[in-house]
């Protein structure tokens, strides 16, 4: 079990100190994406557009003739059952999926007008603007807070005071600010889980991407760290466009604006979320969330 | 959107670099193997012969020098007998310490002094025979026999450590489930674990003798050299690699090349034995 | 009932008489298992005493080189006249210190960058047989990398080392007439032979990085080889140097193929194709001259003891850092390639 978080206070209070005061934010902080600044003008959110996306395992046909669109500026969730290949689909945005060997995925995946799959595409620049927070928080073991979120920046060639800016205002969008301040030197994984998951998102978000894949993001998490996550999805998503695979139904009906149920690697259902749940158009679907299985 | 055809030409150059480098590092690694296998080959091919193994070195100083028979015996002889003292009591503390001492104080310390030895330069284990037999004259001078064993003090850490290994890679389930059968343990460790183990066992065991096979120093001070063929273990005996080492530095064309048939038998027989060892470690059951 | 269940205990375990529970076993029946336990930790026990008993029985030959010369004065007085029966062992130092020195700056970073290499980026197909013939570099003795080098290398480099000597002769300790048999080609034989063991060592380690951690550095759009530096090789470095250790103490203590290329001069080399002697060296080459006298014997033991003790402090802080106190980098499956063969690398003293 992780260490007590020491954000124990009533989770729903929100109070947004003012970002230029410094000193008081020991205790509740929330998650303030105004810190990062205005978005610059061509990076206003863009639309992610499936088409007829297949995935392989080698020989598995794991996601079967998948089109779907996530809107910018809204949170998409899908969920499924284990094995309905939601990990799949969205490893397969950022084109995470054909790392892994024997896999490969045939289709569109466009972010506004280009397609990600295209040849001259690099991919590496995929993933900087198509960024990915995984089930198990991963902050890199040697490096510490500030080395974790200018991780992504240092490879791009951001350097000194440009770089330390921006560290400072993604730790500040994830709220993380007022607790790892004045550890900044300090080792990434000596944070609780749900501080290491915000640690996370903030490296995502220091490389200015458009759009964020987020993969079960709580499932490895407290109740009360699921909170400031998803606290913090809500504030994400002004600026970006949020993909979220997750287990728990719950979780999807507080934070997602349209929600995909996924079964088999099909796309059964695509609907805004109280409509998905509440007046489920297909069988199995209304199986699904009613919990008739899965 | 161009971002996302952008590519930044100096990280995809250094990436094609460093990936490049290290492949060319793995070809540099293996340059050395290939290199020495092929003059082994290339030079020693042509000393194999029938007299090459059927004679003896003869010592004269004209005509032919003789062929390598005693070196070849004598290496199959010293390397039997240290196995016959190395493998079992090396697979014996390798039991004792996965089956009955475990984690215990007493079998970690004996952990680390195996562990130490198998970090002992064979020079050392030369030396250390030499001190305590052949100074003292216990048995004679120079032995066969005292060879063997500087041999076995080698090999036995090995064979410890690798059994210790494959027995460790005995699933637990196992000896419970012959346990909750009510089998005393020692009819488990017999009849289950070494079964299970044997091929892992074997594996590590043939792999301790290729490299006792061709060690050379620990042999010098202990088996003295001989050329003609005996077969007494309490004689000094001829072995390849001190038959080898002797040859190098002649002054004879004709017995420096001998010495490089005889290195190819020897890194033929070693070959041997490993491949054998792969083998019988893919069928294994275990791993 | 009872006698059924009897029945049934009695295949297993002999009960010998009547009156005892069915549940107890006799004493004999016990009996093969204590044999087997206390055997076993006899055995165990002998292993101590033996390591003990040498370590007392080389230092007490030692002795008498260390009365003549002093401790201090036999490891550091450049004097090995054996004529004169005049010991000092500082050149074998030298030798074996500078020639492993070599063995690791020429052989680690060679040895690491394969372990890479076969694990992060060699196809899957040839991981196979190319991580069996880096290990095969093994699995030749010696004495064979003592005559390869001594007819084969060195003849060979000799006009490369010339022009080296020559071109760079600014640089100190390399301007020189070369003869052949040199620190460098030694240094350069032991790297060779200590490759396979601290790559094996470094494919173990480097397989276990989490993938958690190469999928962050993926994911924030990295290229491979920035992956590599990123998350594999921070994470790497304790088992990495560990096992570059652990091939120092083997080029510390390797004899034969030194002795046949060192030039087995006891002097302190000028440049670094100039010839030297190693403690293991020493030993090997001239222990058949001292037959009878007892102080020449005595200095020959004694740089056996300062090498053991070497090998020893090597060895020991080496293990620390692999091991890290446990033996469980052995995983026959799971791991990506390095560990499929445990005892292989069991055996070849990883």
């Amino acid at each position: 079990m992780m260490p007590p978080d020491t954000e124990s206070k009533d989770p729903t209070a929100v109070s947004l100190p003012d970002p230029a005061e410094q000193g008081s934010a020991t205790q509740e902080e929330a998650p303030d994406i105004s810190a990062l600044g205005e978005p610059k003008p061509k990076e206003a959110g863009h639309n992610v557009v499936l088409e007829g996306l297949n995935a392989y395992y080698g020989k598995m046909h794991v996601i079967k003739d998948v089109s779907l669109t996530f809107p910018t500026g809204q949170v998409t969730a899908i969920i499924g059952p284990s094995g309905s290949g939601k990990s799949t689909v969205i490893r397969c945005i950022n084109r995470m999926h054909e790392e892994i060997p024997g896999a490969r995925a045939e289709g569109s995946v466009k972010l506004d007008d280009l397609n990600v799959y295209a040849p001259e595409v690099d991919i590496t620049s995929v993933r900087r603007l198509i960024g990915m927070v995984f089930q198990k928080p991963n902050p890199f073991p040697t490096m510490s807070i500030f080395d974790n979120v200018a991780a992504g920046m240092r490879l791009t060639g951001v350097r000194g005071e440009n770089m330390r800016e921006r560290v400072h205002k993604s730790l500040r969008a994830v709220g993380l600010w007022g607790e790892v301040k004045n550890r900044l030197d300090r080792p990434g994984i000596g944070l609780s889980g749900g501080q290491q998951q915000r640690l996370c998102i903030a490296r995502t978000i220091a490389v200015e991407p458009e759009v964020i894949l987020m993969d079960e993001p709580c499932s490895a998490l407290d109740p009360i760290a699921t909170l400031k996550v998803e606290e913090l999805i809500d504030e994400l998503k002004e600026r970006y466009t949020i993909v979220i695979v997750t287990h728990n139904m719950q979780q999807a009906a507080r934070v997602a604006d349209s929600t995909v149920f996924m079964l088999d690697g099909e796309v059964i259902e695509h609907a805004p979320t109280s409509e998905l749940f509440t007046t489920p158009k297909d069988e199995r679907t209304e199986r699904y969330v009613t919990g008739k299985f899965g | 959107m161009t971002e996302l055809t952008r590519i930044s030409a100096g990280r995809r150059r250094k990436d094609k670099f460093m990936r490049g480098l290290l492949a060319a590092a793995t070809g540099v690694a293996l340059l050395p193997l290939v290199l020495i296998i092929y003059y082994l080959v290339y030079k020693g091919i042509g000393q194999w012969s029938g007299q090459f193994f059927t004679t003896d070195p003869n010592g004269n100083f004209l005509g032919y020098p003789g062929g390598v028979r005693s070196a070849i015996l004598g290496t199959l002889e010293v390397v039997a007998l240290a196995t016959l003292i190395a493998v079992p009591l090396g697979i014996t503390v390798a039991l004792y310490l996965v089956e009955y001492g475990k984690k215990s104080l007493f079998a970690n310390v004996v952990r680390y002094f195996v562990d130490v030895m198998t970090g002992v330069p064979s020079i050392v284990f030369g030396l250390f025979i030499y001190i305590v037999l052949v100074v003292a004259h216990v048995g004679g001078n120079f032995t066969a026999w005292k060879g063997s064993v500087a041999l076995s003090l080698l090999m036995f850490p090995i064979v410890a450590r690798s059994a210790e290994v494959v027995l460790n890679l005995v699933p637990s389930s196992l000896r419970e489930a012959a346990l909750a059968l009510g089998a005393p343990r020692w009819r488990v460790v017999t009849r289950i674990v070494i079964p299970t183990a044997a091929p892992g066992l074997l594996t590590g065991s043939l792999l301790a003798i290729a490299r006792s096979a061709g060690e050379t120093a620990p042999l010098i001070f202990t088996l003295g050299t001989a050329n003609g063929l005996t077969f007494g273990l309490s004689q000094q005996m001829n072995t390849l690699p001190t038959q080898i080492f002797s040859d190098i530095t002649s002054p004879r064309n004709a017995i420096v090349a001998r010495a490089w048939g005889a290195a190819l038998t020897l890194v033929a027989m070693i070959l041997i034995l490993n491949l054998i060892a792969r083998a019988a470690q893919r069928r294994s059951r275990l791993a | 009932m009872e006698r059924r269940s009897r029945h049934q205990v009695e295949a297993h375990t002999p009960v010998i008489g009547g009156g005892r529970s069915v549940l107890e076993r006799s004493p004999l029946s016990r009996l093969p298992d204590r044999i087997l336990k206390w055997g076993l930790a006899g055995v165990a026990v002998l292993v101590l005493v033996l390591i003990a008993y040498f370590f007392i029985r080389l230092i007490g030959e030692s002795t008498p080189a260390f009365n003549r010369f002093g401790v201090f004065g036999f490891v550091f007085h450049n004097r090995w006249l054996p004529s004169r029966l005049i010991f000092g062992a500082a050149a074998m130092v030298f030798g074996t210190v500078v020639t492993s020195a070599i063995a690791l700056i020429i052989g680690v970073p060679v040895a690491v960058a394969t372990a890479l290499y076969l694990t992060e980026l060699c196809p899957r197909r040839a991981r196979g047989a190319l991580t069996i013939l880096v290990d095969l570099l093994a699995a030749v003795p010696s004495v064979v990398y003592g005559l390869w080098g001594y007819l084969f290398l060195i003849p060979k480099l000799k006009p490369a080392e010339q022009w080296f000597a020559d071109t760079f002769s600014f640089i100190p300790y390399v301007a020189g007439t070369v003869a052949g048999p040199s620190i460098f080609i030694a240094g350069l034989i032991l790297a060779i032979m200590i490759l396979p063991i601290v790559s094996a060592i470094s494919r173990e380690v480097i397989s276990t990085v989490p993938a958690e951690h190469k999928e962050a550095a993926l994911a924030l759009g990295a290229t491979r080889w920035e992956m590599i530096k990123m998350a594999v090789l921070p994470y790497s470095r304790p088992g990495i140097t560990g096992g570059a250790m652990l091939g120092l103490g083997r080029a510390l203590g390797e004899t034969i193929a030194v002795l046949l290329v060192i030039g087995d001069d006891p002097a302190i080399p000028h440049f670094l194709f100039g010839q030297g002697y190693s403690l293991a060296a020493v030993i090997a080459n001239e222990f058949g001259n001292e037959s009878n006298i007892p102080i020449y014997r005595s200095a020959l033991l004694a740089c056996g003891l300062v090498l053991f003790v070497l090998t020893l402090l090597v060895n020991g802080f080496a293990r620390g850092y692999v091991l890290r106190g446990e033996r469980t980098m052995f995983r026959g499956h799971g791991g990506s390639g390095a560990s499929d063969e445990p005892e292989v690398e069991a055996a070849m003293g990883v």
